[in-house]
């Protein structure tokens, strides 16, 4: 018989659950998300799992795999210890729906809270700004919302902060935003108070679970934290500011 | 407004979208922005929709690159990718509105790739005469949903996610609502509604290789097609170029045609650039029918790679330039495939990509034959005629998409009062959709899933013939009755076979529109070859293919194509 | 498949293996090292930094006393009774104190907030007692409240490290002088290589990268931005590299000053090179 590997998938719901054991067979250049495909087509038709595009580009297919976040259409089968049972379960940071189907719908009512994109001149056609502004904006841009960061940023999944904290994919967001050539809005207050950026204490788990690679913690998570020292916490900047050495900043109220 | 009972809940807003592509968010934000209350229903979370997968680019001739270009270019090889089997009122109003739907984007806080002069960047592709898709690197899809999606939640539509659509409900002749059930719960949903807006997308799960998400099981058309509108050309199935081969796990997703426009070399185990016997003028960047078939030639005729696909090579542009353009191509394959782009070939074949066909719309307003039914994205048809070129459908989505709203807000504005939901058919719609419970000893739905996709891959494939055309209308009978059969374990909630087994019936459905219709056409043109009959004919160039539902039977006909008005037709007469 | 019945077995996982985390990978390894490197690094900083003596031979100055107070300010430091490098030291230890690198270093290894990624320390977890620093379950409060709020003033501490730096510069060119003319030794290289290393260090700060042109929204508006963006896009090359450097800088720092020490002690003794 062809090579082997067995899952120990997590089956269950609110109520509870354990985890339930299934033989695949391996092929050669499998992920994760094809195995979980065979368990469904041919062992346990109704194993939850969500997916859509299986090419790393829709951020459907969260998990947990042998512990690590990833996205389970990205996770060669010949990249893991098969000797040994995988585990593969839901992630841990949001309420459990079925399987490995989570409920992340605080994600969207937290992007709701970020005032969207508002430039102070409507008409596009004049628009110039090139692609040296927008790098920055652009690499922020590749987020596809497959909310492994939020999931492994320990203030949400180890001291609950939910309430207090949007998360590293909207402090990604956020500085999307905020350095965006075009856009007038000063989301300073929110991103130091709403936002609670201060609650980030740099500890890179985000950027390490990162499928599409972006830099959350230095590009977009640092930055802002320095543009918020501008703000509320450098006496010398305000001062510069207040006297013209130093640029206002362009910014309106949200 | 919300009410609830045991058996369901029922919603009532103005306006329905089905499908949060694209062509729904667009038109949600449309109907919204009409001062209508709106709901966007989709199968899957916001923002995962199919067009995320996009990665080319959007075409809209704005001339940034390249002076010259113009509504009335783009307009023409439009028509002429499509074979003139295009409804021209439609491939004319894309060509006219699409820039202005890109600065509208702009507006919305899309961020494209930049000019030296700081306007938005245009890249060549397949069929496009100038310069003409503007991009984001290759993930072109991801800007526009999410750009979308930013600009949607902030307008005030309901949004039901991970909610799945099963029936759309009728008011004597006109659209009165809709039923569904929460993919979560597997609870009941009705909608109350004077206007639904289908955009559901495509058909692609019904094949074996395919790029399309599980998503794309055509319940949009299904749906449609069972209360009476009527669908069009459903034998025009594109088969892009070029998909990976290999690992297996993969074979189908896409590698985007931006490899090709940034100057992607084709070439078989000779070492031969084989495009140049084919279309030695566009090489690479001929249309997608075109160069699906020059593949499927060389890999048939013995000249192909070791896993059955011919060799793309990008490599020479460098790899700096690569990462840069091309940026997810370079991980997909360094990731699934072990290859890398930036110092060797990759392999690629054709796979299942687009479906031209779907339903018949009014180029205006994109409303079906049905009252109050309106449809827009890859799920309505017309605008692409026999092929579509690279580009054109993230156009298509943003143009029509915005029209369908339009369509529809009016449509609501001048209904005065909420259509009556039948209960009848709400009853009827609950047991359909509950059956597969009530079986225990049936077969599981991924068996037949297989069996369809095996039939559709191999005999309506990229080069059919009338025996095989044939054998596989009367299969597809058989496959239905095991589809109706078969059955489900679990409960109703996230129940991923019991959603498969309702999904099934539509992909049977359009399995059966793409195979009667495919057999009718005795020719091959765009997406649609046939072995016995493989030039033009003169009398299939007049007409669209035609599919209504007739009792419990499929009619399939014919319905001549809109004449188009002179002063376009002279556009074809100047270029000679 | 004929065995998929078989297949179907369920085998529950012992519920204590998931205690503080289902990895299976060897994620103890990078926090236990940092743990190791980093206290080692103290232990003997502080203990160098208490001697007083053994700092100085012939033109080569230890990093841990320079400035050399007690020769540049007699008249202030000349009866300082403790070692001058006590006045010295936490200018650079609070420079990388509030490093953001730094902190993302120690946060994990000496206050296993977290240990690594998805290795869960809550509950019955050991934690390590700095973890209340930054507030536990939902009390955390991280950067803040007192005392880690004031990691906000870490481009203070730049603004100082970088005066550091010119400083050691001093000391490094100054170690090729000697009292019979110019001559390279080993601690010269040292020295230099020393300065060197602190100075990437030092210069792909993140607040550094952020005062350069980090600010800006829009790149291009101007003159002065598009130099400014030059100037960022180029330090944050060396920025991508912080870590590689801190601890690079980190290791010879500590190694000059043993260098220093042990020839002036005599145990080693300095080699001319020319
Ligand atoms: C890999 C790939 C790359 C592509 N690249 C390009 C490109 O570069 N340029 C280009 O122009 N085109 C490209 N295309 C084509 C283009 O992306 C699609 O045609 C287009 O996105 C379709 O958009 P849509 O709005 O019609 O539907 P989709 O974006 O597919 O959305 C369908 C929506 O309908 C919902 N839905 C479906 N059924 C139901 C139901 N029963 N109930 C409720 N909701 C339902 C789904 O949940 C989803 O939200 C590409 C396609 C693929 C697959
Ligand atoms: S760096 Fe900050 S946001 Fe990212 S995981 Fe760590 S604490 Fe969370
Ligand atoms: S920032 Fe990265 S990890 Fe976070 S949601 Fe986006 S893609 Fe996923
Ligand atoms: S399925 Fe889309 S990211 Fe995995
Ligand atoms: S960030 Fe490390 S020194 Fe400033």
């Amino acid at each position: 018989m062809s090579k082997q590997a067995v899952f120990n998938v997590y089956r269950g719901s609110q109520e509870g659950g354990d985890f339930q054991e299934f033989t695949v067979p391996v092929e050669e250049g499998m992920v994760v998300l094809d195995a979980m495909h065979y368990v469904q087509g041919f062992l346990c038709p109704d194993l939850a799992v969500r997916w859509n595009c299986k090419a790393a580009k829709c951020g459907s297919c969260s998990a947990e795999i042998n512990g690590k976040p990833g996205l389970m259409c990205k996770t060669r089968i010949d990249d893991l210890p098969i000797e040994s049972p995988v585990s593969v379960q839901p992630i841990k940071s949001f309420p459990i729906i079925k399987d490995l189907v989570t409920d992340v719908s605080w994600n969207f009512e937290m992007n709701k809270k970020i005032t969207p994109f508002t430039p102070d001149n409507e008409d596009v056609s004049s628009w110039r700004y090139y692609q040296e502004d927008v790098d920055r904006v652009q690499e922020f841009r590749k987020c596809i919302e497959c909310f492994l960061c939020q999931d492994v940023c320990h203030v949400i999944r180890n001291h609950e902060q939910k309430p207090k904290f949007v998360g590293p994919r909207f402090m990604v967001r956020l500085a999307s935003l905020e350095m965006h050539p075009m856009d007038r809005v000063d989301r300073l207050p929110f991103i130091k108070e709403e936002a609670g950026i201060g609650l980030c204490n740099i500890t890179k788990c985000c950027t390490e679970v990162c499928p599409e690679d972006i830099h959350i913690t230095d590009n977009a998570i640092i930055p802002l934290k320095e543009r918020v020292v501008d703000e509320y916490y450098d006496p010398v900047v305000g001062l510069l500011r207040g006297i013209g050495i130093l640029p206002k900043r362009n910014k309106k109220k949200p | 407004m919300t009410s609830y009972n045991t058996k369901y809940e029922t919603h009532t807003h103005d306006v329905v979208v089905v499908g949060a592509g694209g062509a729904g968010l667009r038109a949600a934000i449309e109907a919204s922005s009409q001062g209508l209350s709106v709901a966007l229903v989709c199968k899957s979370l916001l923002g995962k929709a199919h067009t995320v997968m996009a990665e080319g680019g959007v075409a809209a001739a704005m001339a940034n690159v390249d002076s010259a270009d113009g509504w009335q270019t783009h307009f023409k090889d439009t028509m002429k990718g499509g074979k003139f089997l295009n409804n021209w009122r439609m491939a004319q109003l894309h060509a006219q509105e699409a820039p202005d739907r890109i600065r509208e984007l702009e507006r919305w806080g899309a961020v494209f790739d930049r000019t030296p002069d700081g306007r938005i960047l245009q890249r060549p592709f397949g069929g496009h005469t100038y310069r003409r898709l503007c991009h984001v690197g290759d993930r072109t899809g991801l800007e526009l949903i999410r750009t979308l999606q930013d600009k949607g939640v902030h307008s005030g539509i309901d949004v039901f996610m991970e909610c799945t659509l099963t029936h759309l409900l009728k008011d004597g002749d006109r659209i009165s609502g809709a039923f569904g059930y929460w993919r979560e719960s597997g609870r009941f949903v009705i909608f109350n509604t004077k206007a639904v807006i289908l955009a559901t997308g495509g058909i692609g799960k019904a094949f074996k290789v395919t790029s399309n998400s599980w998503e794309y099981t055509a319940d949009g058309h299904a749906m449609a097609y069972n209360i009476g509108a009527e669908m069009i050309d459903m034998e025009f199935i594109q088969f892009h170029p070029t998909g990976m081969v290999w690992p297996p796990g993969v074979k189908g997703i896409l590698v985007t045609e931006a490899v090709r426009g940034e100057g992607g070399r084709l070439t078989n185990n000779k070492g031969e650039r084989f495009m140049q016997n084919v279309d030695p003028e566009r090489m690479e960047l001929s249309t997608r029918d075109i160069v699906a078939k020059a593949i499927n030639r060389e890999v048939k005729e013995g000249r192909g790679s070791p896993h059955g696909g011919v060799f793309l090579d990008i490599s020479y542009r460098g790899a700096d330039y690569i990462k840069k353009k091309l940026p997810s191509m370079y991980h997909q394959f360094m990731e699934l495939a072990d290859v890398d782009i930036t110092k060797g070939p990759m392999e690629v074949g054709p796979t299942t990509h687009y479906t031209m066909g779907g339903l018949r719309v009014d180029p205006e307003s994109q409303q079906t034959n049905i009252p109050g039914l309106f449809a827009a994205g890859e799920v309505s048809a017309g605008m692409h005629g026999g092929n579509r070129l690279g580009g054109n459908s993230l156009s298509d989505l943003l143009v029509f998409g915005r029209r369908a709203g339009l369509g529809a807000a009016e449509f609501a504005k001048a209904t005065q009062q909420f259509p009556s939901i039948n209960d009848a058919d709400v009853e009827k719609a609950i047991v359909e959709v509950s059956e597969p419970f009530e079986r225990d000893k049936g077969e599981s739905p991924y068996a037949v899933h297989r069996d369809l996709q095996d039939l559709m891959q191999n005999k309506v494939g990229i080069i059919r013939k009338e025996a095989e055309l044939h054998e596989a209308v009367t299969e597809l009978q058989a496959l239905k009755e095991r589809a109706r059969v078969c059955s489900v374990e679990g409960s109703r909630q996230f129940n991923p076979g019991w959603h498969l087994a309702l999904d099934l019936r539509s992909m049977l459905i359009a399995s059966e529109a793409a195979a009667r219709c495919a057999l009718q056409r005795k020719e091959s043109r765009g997406g649609h070859t046939r072995e016995d009959f493989p030039e033009y004919d003169a009398h299939w160039s007049t007409v669209n293919s035609t599919i209504r539902k007739d009792g419990d039977a499929m009619a399939v006909s014919t319905s001549p194509l809109p004449e188009m008005p002179s002063e376009l037709k002279q556009l074809f007469e100047e270029a000679k | 498949m004929s065995d998929s019945l078989q297949a179907m077995k369920s085998t529950p996982l012992k519920s204590t293996q998931g205690w503080i985390t289902f990895r299976t990978d060897a994620w103890w390894v990078e926090p236990l090292l940092t743990l190791i490197i980093l206290g080692s690094f103290g232990m003997y900083a502080t203990w160098a930094a208490l001697q007083g003596v053994n700092y100085q031979w012939g033109p080569y100055l230890s990093p841990f006393y320079s400035p050399n107070l007690v020769e540049w300010f007699p008249q202030w430091f000349g009866s300082w009774p403790f070692s001058p490098a006590v006045l010295i030291l936490p200018f650079p230890l609070v420079f990388r104190a509030t490093c953001y690198y730094y902190r993302k270093a120690y946060y994990r290894s000496f206050f296993t907030s977290p240990p690594a990624c998805a290795v869960d320390i809550t509950g019955q977890a050991p934690k390590s007692p700095l973890a209340l620093l930054l507030g536990q379950g939902k009390g955390y409060t991280g950067e803040t409240a007192f005392p880690l709020i004031l990691q906000n003033a870490h481009r203070y501490a730049f603004y100082f490290a970088a005066l550091f730096i010119f400083i050691l510069g001093y000391d490094a060119i100054k170690a090729y002088v000697w009292t019979d003319g110019f001559h390279v030794g080993v601690g010269s290289l040292v020295l230099t290589i020393n300065v060197a290393l602190l100075g990437l260090y030092t210069f792909s700060c993140h607040s550094w990268r952020h005062l350069l042109g980090g600010c800006i929204d829009c790149f291009s508006c101007d003159k002065m931005t598009q130099v400014r963006h030059k100037a960022w896009e180029r330090q944050s090359l060396l920025n991508e590299k912080h870590m590689q450097f801190a601890w690079a800088s980190l290791l010879w720092v500590a190694f000059s000053d043993i260098y220093v020490r042990l020839v002036s002690s005599g145990v080693w003794t300095d080699y001319r090179l020319f």
